[in-house]
């Protein structure tokens, strides 16, 4: 005896005549392939897709927990206080701080001297902006400039949690995307 | 004879050209393709560099299918503990060359006379007045040959099934096999209405009758004297082809990779290139057999003849050149088209698969063959 199933599928004429509907489906995916191709033609961009590394999405939230940042007092030093809070409370365990003392500075005596972050590791939880007593470290909006090929280059130093500089792939450019195209699509 | 094995030599060279190249442009084309249909960008990072120079040349992706080809050749020859090693790697080969092998009766032109392509010169001292059918074996019996050699190549993938010593190389191999067998049929009996409605089993002829009009305006293309034919032949050699929505012997998510699991390397690479070479093949029958070759619409020996009576004369190496390109741009949009199939419809069940094959396409074929029997028998004898 044939199974007989709750959720049999109902099909009329015209969805068992299969020819038909290949003949819908190839309209619809040839409509949406000569749209795009149409746009790719008269040089604007068929795709929803953002060229990553290269081109960033702009609309990230405004809260998006991103890259790490180590905020400076007025005289350009570093504000951390070297209380290794952040490292204590990092989940991942992606902090690392060695410290050195300026008896010379008693007010602000004792501050890293590497202060390095481990992004092929870091969850971007955001405890460590939430642990630090002196407000040192913050998290901004854009991503870190992960896309690499090795782990060991993922470190972020301390030179570049002060002075964030994205190095960019000079060698190959992409066009950037219009004005009035900003979601990325 | 030297001019003979000159100009074989030129066809056979062009063959597989045309075959490894179109195979190579097409494994672009289905990225691309699906790509675009899908609203993303699609493969785009390979690149060239040029010496010395900060240029990386991406030309659009077409670099990966080279980058492909490098990581194949240069990945390790991994072998799986087989007690039949030879078959092991016999398979690739074995079903990569009836692919290759298969292209050799598709017309890709139509007539050649290298003495005519200049007034006068070494040219025409050497070759004269000798013409060429633009095919590398001009045989009597080519549907047959090719039906028979392109039925070859399943003993290279059931070869491979067997010999890697692993359950789901032996399903892929035994679902090749029986789906093969099946739209095998229907290929066959496919392509028989055409030869009755054609009266030739010669497929450089079937091009030839196929360059004037019907009712002296449409082009007398297999499509337009068979539509249903055209129909099951494209559903067959798609299914010939093992791509979805009939890739069952090779399919993902049930059998890792089906026949070529054990695979890897150029092995594997093979089994993709030919595949890859089918679709250049399955579409250059189809364009043979049905789109009219290297046939364009009003284009005889000479030149353009409109049915108002005007005419374009065209000089022989022009031409030449038009049905090669004619060829080579209706092979190309029918691969299209298949990558377009490829992209859009979802896999058949197994038992849809057959049944779709034995109930609906077979007898559909057969009825095909009986009412195109009866007609071509009518039509002779009111001539």
């Amino acid at each position: 005896m044939r199974k007989q199933y709750w959720n049999k599928p109902e099909m009329d004429l015209w969805e068992r005549v299969y020819i038909l509907e290949v003949i819908r489906g190839l309209c619809i995916t040839g409509g949406v392939f000569f749209g795009n191709m149409f746009k790719w033609l008269t040089f604007r961009k068929g795709a929803l897709t953002a060229y990553y590394p290269e081109q960033r999405r702009a609309d990230y939230s405004p809260n998006n927990r991103g890259r790490h940042i180590l905020t400076q007092r007025p005289n350009g030093k570093v504000q951390c206080v070297s209380c290794n809070m952040c490292a204590t409370v990092c989940p991942a365990y992606c902090i690392e701080i060695e410290s050195e003392v300026d008896f010379d500075d008693p007010s602000h005596p004792k501050s890293p001297v590497r202060f390095e972050l481990d992004y092929s590791r870091c969850i971007f939880c955001g405890f460590c902006v939430e642990a630090c007593p002196s407000d040192a470290i913050r998290m901004s909006q854009d991503t870190p400039d992960l896309p690499s090929f090795e782990r060991d280059t993922m470190w972020a130093t301390q030179d570049l949690l002060l002075n964030w500089c994205p190095s960019k792939d000079t060698l190959k450019s992409y066009e950037e995307l219009p004005a009035d195209d900003q979601e990325g699509h | 004879m030297t001019q003979d094995l000159i100009v074989y030599s030129l066809f056979m060279g062009y063959a597989i050209a045309f075959m490894v190249g179109l195979a190579t442009i097409f494994t672009w084309v289905e990225r691309k393709q699906s790509a675009i249909m899908a609203d993303r960008i699609g493969a785009n990072r390979a690149y060239i560099r040029i010496p010395f120079t900060r240029v990386k040349l991406t030309c659009m992706g077409l670099f990966h299918g080279l980058a492909d080809g490098a990581k194949m050749l240069l990945k390790e020859n991994f072998t799986p503990t087989t007690y039949d090693s030879f078959c092991y790697n016999l398979a690739p080969w074995l079903a990569a060359t009836p692919v290759l092998l298969v292209f050799a009766v598709v017309p890709f032109g139509g007539v050649l006379m290298p003495g005519h392509f200049f007034e006068a010169g070494l040219l025409r001292d050497f070759f004269g007045d000798r013409a060429y059918a633009m095919q590398v074996a001009s045989l009597d019996a080519g549907v047959l040959i090719m039906l028979s050699i392109s039925g070859i190549g399943i003993i290279g993938i059931m070869l491979a099934g067997w010999s890697s010593n692993n359950k789901f190389s032996l399903l892929g191999a035994a679902r090749a096999a029986s789906q093969m067998i099946s739209y095998e049929v229907v290929m066959g009996l496919a392509l028989i209405s055409l030869v009755v409605t054609f009266g030739t089993l010669d497929i450089g002829q079937m091009v030839r009758l196929q360059s004037g009009q019907l009712f002296g305006f449409l082009p007398a293309w297999g499509i337009f004297q068979q539509p249903l034919a055209f129909v099951l032949f494209l559903t067959a050699s798609i299914a010939e082809n093992k791509r979805v929505p009939f890739d069952l012997p090779e399919c993902e998510s049930e059998l890792v990779s089906g026949y070529f699991t054990e695979y890897t390397a150029m092995k594997m690479g093979l089994f993709m290139l030919s595949e890859f070479i089918t679709i250049v093949v399955a579409s250059a029958f189809l364009v043979t057999l049905f789109l009219g070759g290297c046939n364009l619409p009003y284009l005889n020996d000479g030149g353009f003849l409109f049915p108002g009576g005007s005419q374009i004369l065209l000089p022989h190496l022009a031409v030449v050149l038009l049905q090669l390109v004619t060829f080579l741009v209706k092979v190309f949009i029918t691969g299209c088209f298949m990558v377009q199939i490829r992209w859009t419809l979802p896999r058949f069940r197994y038992d849809q698969l057959l049944s779709f094959g034995w109930k609906l396409l077979m007898p559909l074929a057969a009825f095909n063959l009986v009412i195109t029997a009866l007609v071509r028998w009518f039509t002779l004898r009111m001539i």
